[in-house]
């Protein structure tokens, strides 16, 4: 295991070790510590990596992942897994907003809540967040699940896609168009096999399912701008 | 972009902490602020009926002895000046109206920043670092500060528009964002008398929550109303005389941090300015909801 203290290593070092070195030496695990809240830790990863953080980091950790499982022992800064490809994004505290935002795959998992945004215009990722999230949550999301085990802020999913989202605590307001629904069994094998994934012992008749109505897909002049 | 600082200390034994613990917060805001910076500290009382003025003098040479006996032969009053570079920090019985009109004809180069019985005002351009060693930064002692590094984005960059800003007597406010409607604001206060120094969108915040204070309501009350008829994006930090208070606008894009322990409440825009803290790594640690109002009491 590789070990790289950012109290010593510039963090462009640290990047530039995760995205060559890693790749060329085959490093299964590295092991970052004193973040401190810097910014851009491990963005932009490309290898199967295990990576450990040990602190609270900035903005934009971990965006871009492809492949590795990068975990967050204490709290994520704005846009945690931005733009996520592919891999798992664990937070062990809270995130902060746009967490997951536009992610195109992989699994971003937040053991404590999510600030406003989270998974804005995702487009395929799997988000489970333990705690709450904040207003305008899943908005404009594309694809992809959104799983809440708490409650959820005013504008829950407004403007949805094709994105789904399993709520199993209140919603102060649901946004334009987004709508309760009934669960199936897809959603309930769906929702199980991602519950486990986070290790959340949920069960998935807790949960709500939020999906699109899908009155927006079209444009309707007689609307008035009244959604 | 800018930075926002606040630091509370709960202990009157850890006042002396005040300034070592708030430098390298302020230095770490850095790159959210670059061109001004500055605080409110509040610090020690002042004597019996006396008030602070915290002036600040365009000229860098400008003669403070001159000031001072002038002050002495012209308003008969006993005076006590404090000098640091071209800030001074002047303290009389006389109020507010008489010494901001006898410097205006006398000397209108200089400018009051602030008025009140415990706060201090310094603000000035240039880097975080060079400003917190120009005024000593680190020297301060008190039981909290409101500090703010600027990048400007809606006027320019001069010392009289960096922040904290001030209105009324020991209150002074710092922003991140920019409000919408400041002029808006000004027009409806104007008619009322109050009277602005700068162009600045934040100038119109702090005075429309210094007017609903001084019309009966609460720091908290005055922030209800600010929701309400502000526009716009903003986290805000303020200062009274025994308060901290921070609230951020429906759309919470200003970020600002938060970490409390039994010794101190420290606020930054990031969390990586407040990480040389002690005890850090126990302190509870969150992000302020959007319109949620926090207060502390110093």
């Amino acid at each position: 295991m590789e070990r790289i203290d950012l109290a010593k290593t510039p963090l462009r070092d640290l990047n530039q070790f995760l995205h060559h070195e890693v790749r060329k030496k085959k490093i299964k695990q590295v092991e970052i510590i004193n973040p401190d809240g810097a910014h851009s830790i491990a963005v932009g990863v490309d290898a199967p990596v295990k990576i450990d953080v040990r602190g609270h980091t900035g903005y934009y950790c971990a965006g871009m992942n492809k492949q590795a499982e990068i975990t967050v022992h204490g709290n994520a800064g704005p846009g945690v897994a931005e733009n996520m490809m592919s891999g798992v994004v664990h937070v062990k505290g809270f995130a902060s907003v746009s967490a997951g935002a536009s992610g195109h795959g992989g699994t971003l998992i937040i053991d404590g809540d999510a600030s406003l945004r989270c998974g804005i215009s995702m487009k395929g990722i799997d988000i489970v967040v333990g705690g709450n999230v904040g207003n305008f949550s899943a908005f404009m999301a594309q694809a992809g699940t959104l799983v809440v085990c708490g409650d959820a802020g005013d504008h829950l999913g407004d403007s949805l896609y094709e994105a789904v989202i399993y709520l199993r605590g209140k919603v102060k307001s649901f946004g334009a168009d987004a709508r309760e629904e009934p669960m199936t069994k897809a959603d309930e094998k769906k929702l199980a096999e991602l519950l486990d994934r986070a290790g959340l012992k949920y069960k998935p008749k807790e949960f709500k399912r939020i999906a699109s109505a899908k009155t927006l897909y079209n444009w309707n002049a007689d609307a008035d701008q009244e959604y | 972009m800018c930075g926002i600082i606040g630091l509370l200390v709960k202990r009157p034994d850890l006042r002396s902490q005040l300034g070592d613990w708030m430098v390298p917060i302020l230095i770490g805001m850095t790159e959210r602020g670059p061109d001004s910076a500055g605080l409110a500290a509040f610090t020690d009382r002042a004597k019996g009926e006396n008030l602070k003025y915290s002036l600040y003098a365009d000229d860098p040479d400008f003669d403070w002895k001159r000031l001072e006996a002038s002050f002495k032969k012209n308003l008969g009053s006993k005076v006590k000046l404090a000098v640091q570079d071209n800030h001074a920090l002047l303290s009389t019985h006389l109020e507010p109206e008489e010494v901001r009109a006898w410097l205006h004809e006398h000397f209108p180069g200089v400018h009051v920043l602030s008025v009140g019985k415990v706060m201090e005002v310094y603000k000035d351009i240039g880097t975080p670092t060079a400003i917190a060693e120009k005024y000593d930064f680190q020297d301060l002692e008190g039981s909290h500060v409101v500090a703010h590094t600027r990048m400007a984005t809606e006027s320019a960059v001069t010392p009289d528009r960096a922040h904290p800003f001030t209105a009324g007597r020991d209150f002074c406010l710092v922003h991140n964002g920019t409000v919408s409607n400041p002029y808006s604001i000004r027009r409806m206060l104007e008619p009322r008398g109050i009277h602005f120094d700068t162009d600045n969108d934040t100038e119109a915040v702090c005075r429309f929550l210094e007017w609903r204070m001084r019309e009966g309501d609460s720091l908290e009350k005055a922030l209800q109303h600010g929701f309400a008829e502000l526009d716009g994006f903003y986290t805000l930090l303020m200062g009274t005389k025994d308060k901290l208070a921070l609230v951020r606008d429906a759309f919470a894009c200003k970020p600002a941090v938060v970490a409390e322990t039994d010794d101190y409440v420290a606020i930054a825009s990031e969390f990586h300015a407040l990480a040389h803290l002690p005890n850090v790594n126990k302190a509870r640690i969150f992000e302020p909801q959007p319109e949620q109002i926090y207060v502390w009491n110093a």
